[in-house]
């Protein structure tokens, strides 16, 4: 229960890009909001509790500006809460290691804020660097306290607290006469109160960073890396995918024994319909992204991720596009919805706006186990792993050049400038990753989806008990045999709207009727029994590819976007584009 | 002697004199601290020596060479 909360104090932390603020944020609210190494990784604000004693901090984590006078939305955003004045006191967290820049930041908020503390902090990177900071001089230039923080080490934490505490109870202090150049400003501070030892300390990291951006390494460096990472997910899980349903299936059996006293609709429902589905996309759904997850994160932890933005801008550019839109793309290959969410980090709103109708183009994981079970009808499980490397590379390719085609058709404006910070390469914190991206990102997007699951597999248990499911398939036949599949098919892909993951359990709901024992496994042999084709799986795949994005996808792209005219071309373009190649393909094979 | 700033390979340095790009972008690049006066290194470039990264006042900024030409610096 802890002590009575007798003083709240709303603490506003700002601050620029990539300076350590959210894992600060995170260590003191014990809240798991995203970092990463690259810039923009704060979508959005976040507010979270800290308790010292009887006083509790209500901390906002503004996302990160260069300045408060907002280009970006997320600038605007935080621009907007500083000159709201409902905080107590903000904290402006900047970069010992490159502190001018944050004091450019700085020095703005100052002009505005009644009560501030300065956190330096990276002290750890800026002692890496030889670089020694004398935060008494800073503190005495700039009228405020000033914290040296390394993250989330537990001193300067302690520090950083007392200090806002402090500060807090102070009176309002007089805001800083305006200055007339900031920059210069900030720059003679610096001048004046950072030290180095002159020694070049980065050459090796300038070294691989020459390297990693090169055309001939660092592109193929690139692509043997994503290629590796979907290989690995594809291979990976594999196994592990099987012995969690043949988990699930043998508990099924337990659970039937104890329902058998119940009607057979009632236990049919429950067991065929709910527990069915849940476990079948659970088995399918974990395990790969329990791989994906913790690699990607560990790309985005080490700051290989604006590299590759720099590598791909030339390409981007050729498609109306730029640099940063790769990075959503790969955001996508994780979730399409958090992909749209990361294009608040593409400035111009036209270039936002034709990343985000194309980010379903490249699958999710959620439509990898579809890809995965169709893949090894032709190939073997290792072959497997190639077939959804080219679909992933097919969706990247469809993206580029349907946003291409509108940045230069429908959207057509202005050319933007890609401007983009290269923050440098930090050493990965492993044991954090592997709980960040388990905890945060599998589990709850395992989790979204089992609320999904659960209501849909009663739902098609429904439908297929009563017959409804064989009927609604009918009337889709004719459709479906137009596009290369059944009406089955077309049925799965409509009713997994809500989850891409729901496609293969209701495919199999259909083909095999409504028990889970009449289906069992989930495997190549039972679809090539239950009349799949190579043809048929192959225009699956495409259509898995391009079809219109899931339903979190859409809402996120109408909350992003405000406009339903976007969220529908977001479902059409797609949906066109596979219609259009498995009508080809059907007529080729 | 006055140059453009996509005319620097890695490892030149120079100073800005004038930033004439368009407003929007001569506002964010004053954010990061780019202004005349800054001294700003070339750290690499990219693939078909479109994209560049300068280096300036500890940070490292990824930019167009098409944005780079209106932007006038002395060595």
């Amino acid at each position: 229960m802890g002590p009575l909360i007798t003083r709240r104090i709303q603490v506003a932390f700002v601050g620029c890009p990539n300076v350590g603020k959210s894992t600060l944020f995170n260590a003191l609210t014990g809240m798991r909001q995203h970092t990463g190494n690259w810039p923009g990784k704060t979508v959005g604000m976040a507010r979270g509790r800290h308790r010292r004693g009887n006083t509790e901090l209500v901390i906002t984590d503004l996302p990160g500006t260069y300045s408060l006078r907002g280009a970006s939305r997320d600038e605007q955003v935080a621009a907007r809460y500083i000159a709201r004045e409902d905080w107590d006191c903000v904290v402006v967290v900047c970069d010992a290691s490159c502190l001018e820049r944050s004091l450019i930041l700085a020095l703005q908020v100052l002009e505005k804020a009644k009560r501030a503390v300065v956190c330096l902090n990276l002290m750890d990177e800026a002692k890496r660097r030889g670089i020694w900071v004398n935060h008494r001089s800073l503190s005495r230039q700039l009228g405020v306290p000033v914290v040296c923080t390394a993250g989330d080490d537990r001193q300067g934490l302690e520090e950083l607290t007392e200090v806002i505490c402090t500060a807090a109870a102070q009176p309002e202090r007089e805001p800083l006469p305006r200055w007339e150049n900031p920059v210069f400003a900030a720059e003679e501070m610096a001048k004046d109160c950072v030290k180095k030892d002159g020694k070049d300390h980065d050459f090796w990291r300038r070294k691989i960073d020459q390297l990693l951006v090169s055309r001939r390494f660092g592109g193929g460096f690139l692509c043997l890396t994503l290629f590796f990472i979907v290989w690995l997910t594809v291979w990976g899980a594999n196994y592990p995918s099987e012995l969690l349903q043949r988990g699930f299936d043998a508990l099924y059996g337990v659970f039937h024994g104890w329902l058998s006293p119940a009607p057979a609709w009632f236990s049919g429902l429950l067991l065929d319909g709910v527990y069915a589905t849940c476990t079948r996309v659970a088995a399918v759904m974990l395990p790969p992204m329990a791989i994906f997850f913790p690699l990607f994160t560990l790309l985005e932890d080490v700051g290989y991720l604006p590299r590759m933005a720099f590598l791909l801008d030339p390409a981007m550019a050729r498609c109306g596009g730029c640099g940063k839109q790769a990075l959503t793309l790969c955001m996508g290959l994780g979730c399409n919805a958090v992909g749209v969410m990361g294009c608040r980090i593409i400035e111009s709103p036209r270039e936002r706006t034709a990343a985000m109708l194309t980010n379903a183009f490249v699958p999710c994981n959620g439509r990898f186990p579809t890809l995965i079970v169709l893949g090894s009808l032709f190939f073997s499980q290792a072959g497997a792993a190639l077939a959804v490397a080219a679909c992933v590379a097919l969706g990247v390719v469809g993206a580029m050049a349907v946003s291409g085609v509108l940045n230069r058709t429908v959207l057509r404006a202005q050319p933007s400038s890609f401007l983009m910070e290269m923050p440098p390469f930090r050493r990965p914190r492993l044991g954090k990753i592997l709980v960040r991206s388990l905890a945060d990102r599998t589990i709850f997007i395992t989790g979204r989806a089992m609320k999904v699951a659960a209501p849909a597999g009663a739902l098609l248990w429904l439908l297929s008990y009563t017959g409804l499911l064989a009927t609604i398939a009918g009337w889709l036949d004719p459709l479906g045999l137009i596009l290369g599949m059944n009406g089955i098919i077309l049925l799965g892909f409509i009713l997994a709207l809500p989850a891409n993951e729901l496609t293969i359990p209701v495919i199999l709901m259909g083909l095999g009727g409504s028990t889970l024992q009449a289906v069992g496994e989930i495997s190549p042999q039972l679809l090539l029994s239950a009349g799949f084709t190579w043809q048929m799986a192959l225009c699956t795949m495409v259509f898995t590819l391009y079809h219109w994005p899931c339903a979190t996808t859409l809402m996120t792209i109408y909350r992003e976007s405000g406009s339903i005219k976007k969220t529908a071309a977001a479902g059409i373009l797609p949906t066109a584009v596979g219609v259009t190649l498995c009508f080809l393909l059907n007529l080729l094979l | 002697m006055e140059r453009r700033l996509d005319d620097l390979r890695p490892g030149d340095a120079a100073v800005v004199k004038a930033v004439n790009t368009n407003t929007h972008l001569r506002r964010r690049l004053q954010d990061f601290g780019f202004v005349p006066g800054t001294l700003v290194t070339c750290r690499y470039l990219g693939p078909g020596r479109k994209v560049a990264a300068l280096e300036f006042r500890g940070t490292v900024l990824a930019m167009r060479m098409e944005d780079l030409c209106d932007i006038r610096v002395v060595c």
